[in-house]
C-alpha cells in the first residue's frame, strides 16, 4: 500500500548552503494494510522526517513515496485531498496539535467544510458520534469544551477519531503515546491495535521500544537517517543482530531484569562505553557515509553490514 | 509537568509572542474552566481596565479624536479664513488665539488633528496590511519566496523613508492627506513585517497547522483562521504602534512644507508658525497646540500599547 | 536517618484558590538510600522535590517539618535555607539543560555559580576535574559553549555541578526523562556511582518512569493526587505492590516482550482528581475497583511491615488477615 524507495531528505547547511546534511539516507520499506509497522530510534535519527515526508508536509530530497503505486510528491491540490482521504496522521504533542482559541472540535469541523460539506447536520452528528465511540469517548464529554479542559488522552483519542471519519487506510502516528500518562498510554495503544483489526495500516513512529515491541507486527530501527536492522518484531527483539539494537535494547529498562542481565542475554556491548564513546565522534561525519545495504539474514529479518 | 504552574489555565492569554505558555496539560477538571474566547475577553476587559497605562492612553487620544469630529462645530471660525484680528493671544472669541494672517488657532487646531487622524488611521492601516500580508506569506511559505520578500522587507527598511518621501511628495504633487496616507503607508510597514513573519515562523511549527494542513485546508485559510487568531494582541499593538509612526511622518512631511497646503494639519500649522516666525514673535498660542496635540496623540498611543503589552503578557502584568 | 519529613503539606496558590499539591507527606530515607519518587504528572511529585531546597514564587508551606541528618531546615524561609542549599541538600532540575546560557561557556557558568554560593572555584577545581572524569568528560568540556554538547553530557556536568559539596541530600528532577534510552541509562547508572562513592549521601530521583527506578533505586515511593499511596522497597513495589493504585499502575506497562497480540493490557479508567477540591477520604476512590464504604474516611500512610508503608484501608486489612 504505502512504499518508501530510497527516500532521502537533505537539509543545506554552512554558508550558501554549500553542505549538504542528509537526514533521512536511503530509507526504503512498505507498510501493508492491517499491519502496524514500528520505526523505532533515538532524537536525531530521522523518524519524524520520514513521517512527515509520508504526510506530505515536507518534501523529499531524493527517492520516492508511493501509495497504490501513485508517486506522492506529484500531488497538488485535489490530489493531494483525496490522498489524505487516504492517509492520516497523529502527532506527539496532544495539546499542540489544537489550536488553542477554538473549541477542540475545531478539528472536526475543518474536516467537515474540506470532505463532508454536504452532510446534513443529523448526518454529519451521527457519522461523528459513531467514530466517537470507535475509539470510546463520550460525545457529550468531548465536543464542546476547550482544549486545556480535556486529558491528553481524550485529546489524543479524538485525533484518531478525526482520522478515522475519512474511512483512512494508513495512519502515520508519530510518538501519539510519549506525553501521555502510563495509566492512559496503554489504552490508546490498545485503541491502535484494535484499528488494526479493522484492516487500517498504522506507521508507529516512537522511541520506545517497549511500546514497539508491545503493538506491532514489524519493526524497523532507525540510526542516523538509516535503518540499521528490520524485520519481524519478534525477530528484531529475540534476536538483535546489529550492535546498535543490542545496545538499545540493553538500555531498556525493563521491570523485573536488571540492566546487566538484559545485557547479558542479547550480549551488548558495555552501554556506557558506547554512549561515551557515541558523544566524542562527530556526529554528522558518518551520517553522511555510505547508505548501509541490508542483508536478510533469516527470514522477514535484515540487518546493516 | 507536574502541578509546576496550576494557574497556568488562568493566565494564559492569546499570548502569540510566548506559545509555548499558551497550551499546559493542565487542566484540573471540574474547575470553573470558561471558553477560552469569552474568559480572554472578559479577562482582557478586566486587566485593561485597572492598567491605568492603558486606561490613560485610551482616553486621551479618544478625547482628541472627538475633539476631531467634533472640533469644528464647536466654532464658527473656518481654519483658513482671514479676517480676524491678528496675532491676539486666546480669548473668549478666539479660544487658541489667531495667527498673524487673523486666522484662527483653535479651527486650526482641531481640522488639523481629523487630517492627522486621517493620515495615522490610511497610513498605518495601510502599512499594517502591507506588513502582515508580506509577514505572513514570507513566514508562512519558505523557499524563494520568502527570500524575495524577505530582501524586498530589507530594502525598503534599509532605505531613510524619510527621505525618499521628501523626493517623492516634491515630485508627486500631494494634494490631499488620502495622498500623502498612502505614501507613508507604502513605506513604514517593514519592520511590522519582519515582526509577522517571525511570529509566522514558530507558529507554523505548531502541530495544529499541520492537523489543518493534513485537514486539507488552503494556504490562505490556515493563515487566517489558525496563525493570525493566535497573535491578535500583536496585530493590534503592530497597528497602534504604526498608527503612531504614521502620524509622526506625516507630521514632520507637512512641517518641511510637502504636504497638501489647501488645507489644515498639525505639522502645516507648525510650518506656518515657524515661517512667520511665531517663536520669535512670541505667538506661544499659534505652535503650542499642534506640538501637545501632536504629542499628545502619539504619547497616548505609545503609553496605551505599553498598557497593552503588560494586559496581554502576564509577566509584566502589576499585581 | 538522613531524611525525615513529617507531615509535610505545600499548597500552589492558584487564582482559583490553593491547589493542594503536597498534602501531609511523611516518610524518611536512609543513609545512603536511593528513594524513588513517582506517580503521573500533577501528582505532586516535583513539588514535593522542589520543597525541599528550593520554594517558588507560588509556593506556601501549610504544615509539617523536614529534617536533615538531626537539623530542621527551614524550607520556608528563602534567605535561611541558603546556609543548606548546594552543600547540605543539592538539586538537579527538571529544566537544567535547557536552562544554560547559550552564550557563556560551561566553564565560566559553573565558575559563577560556585562564587555565587561564596566558594572560592580553585578550592575545589581539581576535584571538580577528577568528577568529570569519572563521568567520562574531559576537562575541555568546560571550554566549551552548551550547544557543542549533547544532551547527555550537559546532564553529567550538571550532576558533577551539583554533588560537587558532597551534598547530604541530592533531588534528581525528571533527569532521565528527556534523554535517549542508552543515555537515560548511562545517566541512571550515574546517579548510582555517585552514591556508591560517597559523593552524595542520599538521594530523590524524581521520574514517572518507574522501569528506571526499579533499576536504580533501593526504595520506591508512589503519590497519587498529592498523597502518598505506597513506599517499599523496590523489589517489593514491582513485585508484590499492596495499594491497588501501584498495583494498576504497574499492570498497565508494556514490557520488552509483551505483545498486544498475547496479552492485551489495561489502564486505569478515569483521571485523577482535581487537587483544587480533591475528594475527602481515599483520593484513588473514585477509580479503584476495590473502593467500599470505608474509603470516604481517609487512609492513613501506615506501616504494613518494617520498610513498607501503604495508604489503604484494603491493604491493612490484607496484613491484619
Amino acid at each position: 500500500m504505502l512504499e518508501l524507495d530510497t527516500c532521502c531528505k537533505s537539509y543545506r547547511t554552512g554558508a550558501f548552503g554549500s553542505g549538504e546534511l542528509l537526514a533521512v539516507h536511503d530509507v526504503s520499506f512498505a507498510v501493508s494494510p492491517g499491519e502496524v509497522v514500528s520505526l523505532i530510534g533515538e532524537s536525531g535519527s530521522g523518524k519524524s522526517t520520514i513521517g512527515k515526508m509520508i504526510l506530505r508536509l515536507m518534501q523529499t530530497t531524493r527517492g520516492s513515496i508511493t501509495f497504490d503505486g501513485l508517486d506522492i510528491s506529484t500531488l497538488n491540490g485535489r490530489k493531494l485531498k483525496e490522498y489524505y482521504a487516504d492517509v492520516q496522521g497523529v502527532f506527539q504533542d496532544p495539546f499542540s496539535s489544537y489550536n488553542p482559541i477554538f473549541k477542540a472540535s475545531h478539528v472536526f469541523t475543518m474536516l467537515r467544510n474540506e470532505y463532508f460539506a454536504g452532510l446534513s447536520s443529523s448526518e454529519w452528528n451521527a457519522k461523528l458520534e459513531k467514530s466517537l465511540e470507535a475509539v470510546s469517548l463520550n460525545p457529550g464529554d468531548v465536543l464542546n469544551k476547550y482544549p486545556h479542559q480535556l486529558s491528553g488522552g481524550q485529546l489524543q483519542r479524538m485525533l484518531i477519531a478525526r482520522a478515522l471519519l475519512l474511512e483512512i487506510r494508513l495512519l502515520v502516528a508519530d510518538e501519539i503515546i510519549s506525553m501521555l500518562d502510563a495509566s492512559t498510554r496503554i489504552d490508546v495503544l490498545n485503541l491502535l491495535g484494535d484499528l488494526k483489526a479493522r484492516g487500517l495500516g498504522i506507521l508507529f513512529i516512537t522511541h520506545d521500544l517497549s511500546l514497539g515491541n508491545y503493538i506491532s507486527e514489524r519493526t524497523m530501527i532507525l540510526r542516523r537517517g538509516t535503518i540499521v536492522e528490520m524485520g519481524a518484531t519478534e525477530k528484531v527483539f529475540g534476536n538483535p543482530l546489529h550492535p546498535y539494537t543490542k545496545m538499545l535494547i540493553a538500555s531498556v529498562p525493563h521491570l523485573h531484569k536488571k540492566w546487566d542481565q538484559v545485557e547479558r542475554e542479547v550480549g551488548a556491548s558495555d552501554v556506557l562505553e558506547h554512549v561515551l564513546r557515541e558523544e566524542t565522534t562527530d556526529e554528522s561525519a558518518d551520517g553522511n557515509g555510505a547508505a548501509l545495504s541490508l542483508e536478510q539474514v533469516e527470514q522477514d529479518h535484515f540487518v546493516a553490514k | 509537568m507536574a502541578v509546576s504552574k496550576p494557574g497556568a489555565g488562568v493566565v494564559t492569554t492569546a499570548g502569540a509572542p510566548a506559545p509555548a505558555e499558551a497550551t499546559g496539560p493542565i487542566s484540573p477538571q471540574g474547575a470553573p474552566a470558561a471558553a477560552p474566547i469569552t474568559a480572554r475577553r472578559s479577562e482582557f476587559l478586566y486587566f485593561a481596565f485597572r492598567n491605568w497605562k492603558f486606561v490613560v492612553g485610551l482616553a486621551v487620544v479618544l478625547f482628541l479624536f472627538a475633539l476631531a469630529i467634533f472640533g469644528p462645530m464647536l466654532t464658527p471660525h473656518e481654519p483658513l479664513e482671514f479676517g480676524g484680528p491678528t496675532d491676539q493671544a486666546p480669548s473668549s472669541d478666539y479660544w487658541f488665539g489667531t495667527t498673524s494672517f487673523g486666522q484662527d488657532v483653535f479651527s486650526q487646531f482641531v481640522h488639523g488633528l481629523r487630517a492627522t487622524f486621517l493620515v495615522g488611521l490610511v497610513g498605518g492601516g495601510i502599512a499594517w496590511l502591507i506588513g502582515a500580508t508580506v509577514g505572513f506569506t514570507a513566514g508562512y511559505r519558505s523557499g524563494w519566496l520568502d527570500d524575495v520578500l524577505n530582501m524586498i522587507t530589507n530594502v525598503v527598511l534599509v532605505i531613510p523613508t524619510l527621505a525618499i518621501l521628501i523626493i517623492v511628495a516634491a515630485y508627486v504633487n500631494v494634494h490631499s492627506y488620502a495622498t500623502e496616507a498612502i505614501l507613508v503607508g507604502l513605506t513604514s510597514w517593514p519592520w511590522a513585517a519582519r515582526a509577522v513573519r517571525a511570529q509566522t515562523f514558530s507558529l507554523k511549527t505548531r502541530e495544529f497547522v499541520d492537523i489543518a494542513r493534513i485537514s486539507g485546508r488552503k494556504t490562505r485559510q490556515i493563515i487566517a483562521s489558525e496563525i493570525a487568531p493566535n497573535m491578535s494582541s500583536y496585530l493590534l499593538m503592530m497597528f497602534i504602534l504604526l498608527f503612531g509612526g504614521a502620524i509622526l511622518i506625516g507630521a514632520s512631511l507637512d512641517f518641511l512644507g510637502l504636504g497638501p497646503s489647501e488645507s489644515m494639519s498639525l505639522g502645516l500649522m507648525m510650518n506656518n508658525a515657524f515661517l512667520s516666525s511665531a517663536l520669535l514673535l512670541g505667538s506661544w498660542w499659534w505652535f503650542i497646540p499642534p506640538g501637545v496635540g501632536i504629542i499628545c496623540i502619539v504619547g497616548g498611543l505609545y503609553v496605551m500599547n505599553v498598557g497593552l503589552d503588560e494586559i496581554f503578557n502576564p509577566k509584566l502584568r502589576e499585581v | 536517618m538522613s531524611l525525615r519529613v513529617d507531615d509535610l503539606t505545600v499548597y500552589y496558590q492558584s487564582l482559583r484558590g490553593d491547589v493542594k499539591a503536597v498534602d501531609g507527606a511523611t516518610f524518611q530515607i536512609a543513609d545512603g538510600e536511593i528513594m524513588g519518587l513517582a506517580g503521573e504528572s500533577g501528582c505532586g511529585k516535583s513539588t514535593l522535590g522542589k520543597s525541599l531546597i528550593r520554594f517558588d514564587a507560588r509556593m506556601r508551606h501549610v504544615s509539617g517539618s523536614v529534617e536533615l541528618d538531626g537539623k530542621k531546615l527551614p524550607i520556608w524561609d528563602d534567605s535561611k535555607m541558603n546556609a543548606f542549599r548546594f552543600k547540605e541538600v543539592s538539586i538537579i532540575p527538571q529544566y537544567a539543560l535547557s536552562a544554560l546560557n547559550p552564550t557563556r561557556r560551561i566553564g565560566t557558568m559553573a565558575m559563577e555559580l560556585l562564587r555565587s554560593r561564596n566558594i572560592e572555584p580553585d578550592t575545589v577545581l581539581p576535584e571538580f576535574k577528577r568528577r568529570l572524569k569519572l563521568v567520562g568528560l574531559d576537562q575541555d568540556v568546560l571550554d566549551r559553549f552548551p550547544i557543542e554538547l549533547s544532551g547527555g553530557m550537559k546532564q553529567r556536568v550538571v550532576m558533577v555541578l551539583s554533588s560537587l559539596l558532597d551534598p547530604s541530600l541530592l533531588i534528581a528532577d525528571e533527569v532521565t526523562s528527556a534523554l535517549d534510552v542508552s543515555t537515560q541509562r548511562a545517566v541512571s547508572e550515574l546517579l548510582v556511582e555517585f552514591r556508591d562513592r560517597g559523593f552524595v549521601k542520599s538521594m530523590i530521583v524524581i521520574t514517572h518512569d518507574l522501569s528506571v527506578l526499579y533499576q536504580i533505586a533501593d526504595t520506591i515511593l508512589i503519590m497519587y493526587a498529592g498523597k502518598l499511596a505506597e513506599k517499599a522497597p523496590a523489589e517489593t513495589v514491582v513485585n508484590s505492590p499492596r495499594h491497588p493504585y501501584t498495583k494498576l499502575l504497574l499492570s498497565s506497562l508494556p514490557e520488552v516482550g509483551v505483545r498486544y497480540a498475547d496479552k492485551r493490557l489495561s489502564g486505569i479508567p478515569g483521571r485523577p482528581p482535581p487537587l483544587i477540591d480533591p475528594p475527602t477520604g481515599c483520593r484513588f476512590k473514585t477509580r479503584c475497583p476495590l473502593a467500599f464504604a470505608r474509603c470516604d474516611e481517609e487512609p492513613p500512610f501506615a506501616s504494613l511491615e518494617p520498610g513498607h508503608t501503604a495508604a489503604c484501608w484494603k491493604a491493612e486489612k490484607a496484613e491484619a488477615a
